[in-house]
């Protein structure tokens, strides 16, 4: 189902929420709303869920507006962040709930709900846990559980938030390419709320970064990650360099960078404000180098070198182990670096 | 109160500490049971032996005597109305308190508080000033021929109004800790309110609300002050329970005054067990929260 979001804003006291965000989101579709805390990632799903409303704006699916539907007839499947499991129901009760809870017409016999339930239990790989208490699970198998009482009511969104905040980081990776698959198997749009970069550009088929309220940018994970449109996400995603520079008719002017191989850049004249990937600066050994290696780290696929700048600053970047084999560098060598990719803004 | 002595115990056991220790445990031990041999074991003792002093023949005839079977009556209508009453309407409070965000939030609170710090006595005039022959609607109830003040209605009324806050007190606190999302994820799955409030709310607070009903209804059953002033003690038609043991008591009738404050005793010493069961049913309940970690 196709999800469009047109102009909605919501506010708490004087708190703004959301300042007119709109985003469509394809059916089928695996899609993070990336951002920090207090970004609004949050309301937005909860908005789109039916759980909070719009001040303004409309929320539709496949272009029927929703607003008038409560979150009961809106039919989407909702994972929350600490699970809400019903504690005092056992497993296979939490996902039978919102199939007893349908009308008397359009209930399944008890037989019927007892072999769904069984068949999701079985797909979220805890058959065996059925009779369990929620008190009595990890928080992985919480997870599970959330998940195939969300899935259910045979939803034809799933909402996820913050699907893995709460679980350990081995478990998390594992989770995480389990709701992959999952997510394929199932063929429903889903649209996961989460803080966790990594977690959105290794899951999401496009990620929506959100900040203070409004989207940043939405895109791809690989095209974020290499053409970021905003000071926020160059910064907010991936280790990023943050220098001040100066733009003198399209080219960069950085003293101690060689930034000749840069595109020219569209930013007025004057002061601005560059970020550069550290593997996209190049360092090799140079006896009149501007720039002095302060400090290497050796561990890890990737050397990892800080290198100071003439005026003081640090630069830190990256270069591969045969590279560093090849044209090595030492803490107190001089060294020349090269920009060859960068993002440009004008300062302020 | 036993186990307030008890906590004074070194967290090991065997670990017993020094012999000074030792010593200041039996002393605070000793001083704790002491004083509730005392203050609650002895009356409660002598309230049964003064009962039963002339045999049980004596003490079934003064609880079978029709001003007594009158009162203990009354008393049970009583409790059979208001509990309930108090019941739905301190769900109900709770439920608006802890889910929904409102203006006057606290005031609310604070005025289901009040009947706790105004003295019984007060609420019970409270009614009489407003229902009585002289009070802002006495003309009016006269002139249809209502009694409420010195009859059953006002009994019930003060009743009601003292016991109050215990049901919305105990479950206000239960309530918040456990928040809106269960709720929120039964709406998600298509639930009416109606469902979600009998398959997930009440459930989670079961435990809680009977122990307030059970306070409730202890005080319900026990209330003196209030329900003195509006009842006017009309042996055989507004005395309750307790009223009716101060006017035995005041006519030299002890042993039928202690028979009928027995049975409020007992009534005393079956709520405390049920509250025993509940209050470590509801630790336990307290103590399986959804724990958020993995």
């Amino acid at each position: 189902m196709r999800i469009e979001v047109v102009g909605v804003s919501r506010q708490f006291g004087e708190f703004k929420a959301l300042k007119d965000v709109s985003l469509t989101i394809q059916s089928g579709e695996l899609v993070a709303l990336l951002g920090p805390s207090g970004s609004g990632k949050t309301t937005l799903l909860r908005v789109i869920a039916g759980l909070d409303w719009a001040d303004a704006g409309d929320i539709k699916f496949d272009g029927v507006s929703a607003s008038t539907r409560s979150v009961g007839e809106r039919h989407v499947g909702f994972v929350f962040q600490h699970y809400a499991l019903f504690r005092h129901m056992t497993v296979f009760d939490n996902v039978a709930f919102g199939l007893r809870v349908r009308p008397r017409k359009e209930r399944y016999s008890n037989a019927e709900i007892e072999a769904r339930v069984n068949e999701l239990l079985q797909l979220v790989q805890i058959d065996w846990l059925a009779d369990r208490m929620p008190a009595q699970l990890s928080g992985g198998q919480r997870q599970r559980v959330a998940l195939a009482r969300a899935l259910a009511i045979e939803p034809r969104v799933l909402l996820l938030d913050e699907p893995f905040g709460a679980l350990d980081a081995k478990v998390r990776k594992e989770l995480r390419r389990w709701l992959r698959r999952l997510h394929e198997q199932l063929g429903m749009t889903s649209v996961f709320v989460t803080h966790d970069q990594e977690e959105a550009l290794e899951l999401a088929d496009r990620v929506v970064v959100m900040n203070k309220g409004r989207i940043e940018q939405i895109d791809t994970p690989g095209q974020l990650y290499d053409n970021p449109s905003t000071p926020f996400v160059s910064r907010f995603l991936g280790d990023s360099n943050e220098l001040d520079c100066h733009v003198a008719a399209g080219s960069v002017l950085l003293p101690g960078l060689d930034t000749s191989a840069l595109p020219r850049v569209s930013v007025p004249n004057g002061p601005a404000k560059l970020y550069a990937r550290p593997h996209d600066i190049a360092i090799s050994a140079a006896e009149d180098g501007e720039a002095c290696v302060r400090f290497i780290s050796a561990v890890g696929a990737n050397i990892r070198i800080e290198a100071e700048l003439p005026d003081g600053r640090v630069v830190e970047l990256t270069r591969t182990r045969e590279e560093q084999a090849e044209d090595p560098v030492a803490v107190g060598a001089r060294v020349g670096l090269r920009l060859y990719r960068a993002q440009v803004y004008p300062a302020g | 109160m036993a186990g307030l002595a008890f906590t004074a115990r070194p967290r090991k056991p065997g670990a017993n500490g020094k012999p000074g220790q030792r010593v200041t445990q039996a002393v605070l031990i000793g001083i704790a049971v002491l004083f509730l041999g005392i203050f609650i074991v002895l009356p409660l003792a002598i309230v049964f032996s003064m009962a039963l002093s002339q045999g049980w023949a004596a003490y079934v005839d003064a609880l079978v005597e029709p001003d007594a079977i009158s009162a203990i009556k009354l008393t049970l209508l009583t409790a059979a109305i208001t509990v309930p009453a108090n019941m739905i309407f301190g769900l109900l409070a709770a439920w608006a308190i802890t889910k929904f965000e409102f203006r006057g939030k606290s005031f609310l609170i604070t005025l289901i508080d009040l009947p706790f710090s105004v003295s019984p006595v007060i609420s019970g005039l409270v009614f009489v000033l407003l229902f009585g022959l002289q009070g802002w609607f006495g003309p009016w109830l006269q002139e249809h021929d209502l009694k409420v003040v010195f009859a059953v209605p006002g009994i019930v009324l003060a009743t009601m109004f003292v016991t109050f806050p215990f049901v919305a007190r105990e479950l206000i606190p239960i309530m918040q800790e456990q928040g809106t999302e269960e709720e929120e994820a039964a709406f998600t799955l298509g639930a009416s309110g109606w469902q979600t409030f009998w398959r997930v709310t009440l459930p989670n607070v079961k435990w809680a609300l009977l122990y307030g009903v059970l306070l409730c209804n202890a005080r319900a059953m026990g209330e003196f002050g209030a329900v003195s002033v509006v009842s006017g003690h009309i042996r055989g038609h507004t005395n309750t329970m307790p009223l009716h043991v101060e006017i035995l008591y005041n006519e030299y009738n002890f042993v039928a005054a202690f028979a009928v404050a027995s049975l409020l005793a007992l009534l005393a010493i079956v709520t405390l067990i049920l509250k025993s069961v509940l209050e470590w049913k509801l630790a336990r309940d307290r103590k399986q929260p959804i724990v958020h970690t993995a």
